[in-house]
């Protein structure tokens, strides 16, 4: 039985936790937050420095070849400092789609650029509030040329290369195909959005005959997006869980502080009892992730249903426990000057970021009668 | 990342499986198997403890001299996952190897050990443990049963309430009150008695869902030797925590219906003119449910990863309980629903599935009270695992007959 992080995985995590701590300490969030700023560029560069956007990318490109069980432990800790940098677009979504779907010219043309740190680049699915599907994608490709919004694309507003989920109708099967958007180009516009979390930048991205670049796609589309996300939910269920433990930890540190009618509010058991659920719903979140984990290092054959668990149960606890922090700190915790802000943003940032929960448990459940458990 | 034996996992669980495949029952295993107390059974599980320990399987865990195996934890796990697939009793033991026979161990003399820890090794003689009273449950040092000297020995009165076992127990391990004059923790000593002293009489409890699992036991006048006293006179809590302690490993639900068997009747019962499984709430539980099951399953996994490197397993498996005992009742009474007004039906040839969930929904109630209740696990969560202070006590430092009690 060995259902945990080896030692050099664990190593890997302190090392970007002390990365972290000194370098993108909750000022930095918030200097993000308040400013006109996208991102915090010295965080992003020290990450780079590490080496860390090139952990899964083959020694070959220039990367350090490493697993997705590296990705998990790093995922975490850029959760718990709610470090705002866009790892997740560029390294789980834009990084992994490279690696499956893009051609080997592609491949060489970008892996080592974003394992360098030379480039940042993003996922583009969504177009409005309508939940997308295999039908619905508006943008569309022909002839080399990409027209159509997308919308909200994290990092969108300074990413230099987007992969764009695309409707191509001159392909075969579901039509759907993905294709890389320099975002440089004549064709693109980019408009920043008024988000709930500015410490991480959304955009409209709106293409009007943009140059674009097909990726390696099959006749089945959807499923390959699918397949990315998955991959997406995994890991972000890892950034999400260092988010929660963050929450729980401030909110622990508040009720030994804090004192109301005569005593430490931690000894009332309505607080207790809240913050033993925050602690339950981490550790499901985590156990299931890490059977997520293991199966996206296996490319398991249960790969769908594990991605799933993970993503209903470490929304679910971030959720919580990002609520309910601000709910332990009273009316301090409400107010702009608190820390507690930059969880509760967070928390609906990744939970969002790849579709609605409701549309999860329906793939968890579609999964469950496929395999025809009973 | 794997779920793995390690090399000596593996070949410590191919000697089990070949001693169990030549000496256990290979009758096919029916499922969910109980506290079976019809006639014979205990005979057989008699039989069946003997044979364990002359192999050393009946305490892997316990040392050589007492007839364990001096084996590890994680043995003793893959001991457990291989008896599982067989159809052997089990069930009548587990309270006094479980945590009145380490009790023992850890506080009786060496000679009192030699005579007690062989017999409930090999099944010979039965503990129960006497701790609960009608008001002292959550509380459990609140107990009032009192004990009082009387020469060499001490006289016992007063009432114990949910001793699983009691009936058919030989031997038992008690708290009681030696001094109501001091707090509640200061005034309680810990003996162990014969469970067929002149004065103690047994009535089994009927609980709501019809069956008697446990009993009340009470004492009258019963007498007992000092030297069956553990640990000091007034230091008896300082005993049942070693006792309690030993609980956590006994803390669980039973193997119930969870998200499959509520698959299953979704796929066949009709919610608004389609089947109840394309109902998106239908589903959404469904994955709340499965999350919670893998969660705790996976949770298990980590504990026993622990346990395979030789470490102590981290506060995570404090979870259990808290989640599957509200979950289980929660799934059970979702799943009446499903069936309309038909949901209150119990008669198991009448109501789908068996009645498994009418049944279930009966059982989880007490699931959700027996050894933790919903609220005190989550203290123990947030007192032991985050640290939180504990709640203002007016019971610490007031004379305990001093102390309101209400009911």
């Amino acid at each position: 039985m060995n259902f945990d992080f080896s030692e050099d995985q664990k190593l890997l995590k302190e090392q970007v936790a002390r990365y972290l701590s000194d370098n993108c300490s909750i000022d930095v969030v918030r200097g993000v937050l308040e400013s006109e700023d996208y991102y915090s560029s010295p965080v992003w560069k020290g990450l780079v420095d590490l080496g860390l956007t090139g952990t899964t990318i083959p020694e070959e490109y220039g990367g350090l070849g490493l697993g997705p069980l590296e990705l998990c432990v790093i995922a975490e800790e850029l959760g718990r400092a709610s470090a705002p940098v866009p790892f997740s677009s560029s390294v789980y979504l834009a990084t992994e789609a490279l690696k499956l779907f893009g051609t080997d010219q592609q491949k060489e043309e970008w892996l080592p650029q974003l394992a360098e740190g030379k480039i940042i680049a993003t996922f583009a699915l969504p177009e409005s509030a309508i939940e997308p599907n295999s039908n619905n994608i508006q943008c569309s490709f022909s002839a080399g040329k990409v027209n159509g919004v997308k919308m909200p694309v994290a990092d969108g507003s300074y990413a230099d290369i987007c992969i764009a989920v695309v409707k191509d109708n001159a392909k075969n099967g579901d039509g759907i195909a993905m294709a890389i958007v320099k975002l440089d180009n004549s064709g693109v516009t980019k408009k920043s959005l008024s988000t709930l979390d500015q410490s991480r930048d959304h955009a409209e991205l709106i293409f009007s005959n943009a140059d674009a670049d097909l990726m390696d796609n099959s006749d089945d589309g959807w499923s390959e997006v699918q397949q990315i996300f998955d991959i997406a939910a995994v890991l972000m269920a890892f950034e999400q869980i260092g988010g929660a433990e963050a929450s729980l930890s401030m909110a622990k540190d508040y009720a030994m502080d804090r004192f109301a009618f005569g005593r430490q509010i931690g000894s009332y058991q309505a607080i207790k009892h809240k913050l033993a659920d925050m602690y339950i719903k981490i550790e499901l979140a985590k156990s299931n992730s890490y059977f997520g984990a293991m199966m996206l290092n296996d490319n398991g054959s249960d790969l769908k249903i594990a991605a799933a668990a993970s993503r209903v149960a470490a929304t679910d606890a971030f959720n919580y426990a990002a609520q309910e922090n601000i709910q332990t700190h009273g009316g301090i915790g409400f107010t702009w000057e608190a820390d507690t802000q930059f969880y509760y943003r967070r928390s609906q940032v990744l939970g969002l970021a790849l579709g609605s929960i409701a549309s999860w448990k329906d793939k968890l459940v579609t999964q469950l009668e496929e395999k025809n458990v009973n | 990342m794997d779920f793995n034996d390690t090399q000596e996992e593996n070949s410590f669980r191919l000697e089990v499986r070949d001693w169990l495949k030549n000496n256990a029952n290979q009758d096919k295993k029916s499922a969910g198997y109980v506290l079976d107390e019809e006639e014979g059974a205990l005979v057989k599980a008699k039989e069946w403890q003997a044979k364990k320990a002359e192999a050393g399987y009946a305490a892997i865990t316990w040392p050589k001299e007492y007839g364990g195996l001096g084996g590890t934890s994680i043995q003793s796990v893959i001991y457990s996952q291989e008896e599982a697939k067989y159809n052997v009793p089990t069930g009548f033991f587990d309270i006094g190897l479980g945590m009145c026979i380490p009790t023992m161990m850890a506080w009786a003399t060496k000679e009192q050990n030699e005579r007690f820890v062989e017999p409930a090794l090999y099944g010979k003689e039965i503990w129960c443990q006497l701790f609960s009273e009608p008001s002292a449950g959550s509380d459990v040092a609140g107990v009032r049963t009192k004990a009082e000297k009387d020469g060499d020995d001490w006289v016992i009165n007063g009432q114990k309430v949910w001793t699983s076992g009691a009936h058919f127990c030989d031997f038992g391990i008690i708290v009681v009150r030696t001094d109501p004059n001091v707090p509640k923790h200061k005034g309680l000593s810990f003996f162990f008695l014969d469970m067929k002293l002149p004065g103690i009489e047994i009535k089994p409890i009927r609980q709501i869902s019809g069956g008697s699992n446990f009993n009340e036991v009470f004492f009258t006048d019963v007498r007992v030797p000092d030297s069956q006293r553990l640990g000091a006179v007034g230091e008896g809590w300082k005993v049942a925590l070693t006792t309690l302690m030993n609980e956590r490993l006994a803390i669980g639900v039973p193997k119930s219906a969870d998200y499959p068997s509520l698959t299953q009747l979704a796929k066949d019962v009709i919610l608004n003119n389609k089947p109840a499984i394309k109902n998106d709430l239908v589903r959404s539980k469904i994955a709340d449910w499965y999350v919670q099951s893998e969660g705790l399953k996976y949770t298990k996994m980590r504990s026993l990863t622990s346990l395979s490197k030789g470490e102590t397993p981290g506060p995570e498996s404090s979870i259990g309980k808290v989640v599957s005992a509200p979950k289980m009742q929660d799934l059970a009474s979702f799943a009446m629903d499903l069936q309309g007004a038909a949901g209150i039906l119990n008669d198991p040839d009448i109501a789908l599935m068996h009645s498994i969930f009418q049944n279930q929904w009966m059982s989880a109630a007490g699931y959700r009270i027996a050894g933790g209740t919903d609220e005190i696990l989550r203290n123990i969560v947030a007192e032991r695992v985050l640290g939180l202070p504990q709640d203002v006590r007016v019971d610490k430092t007031a004379p305990f007959n001093e102390l309101p009690s209400g009911r």
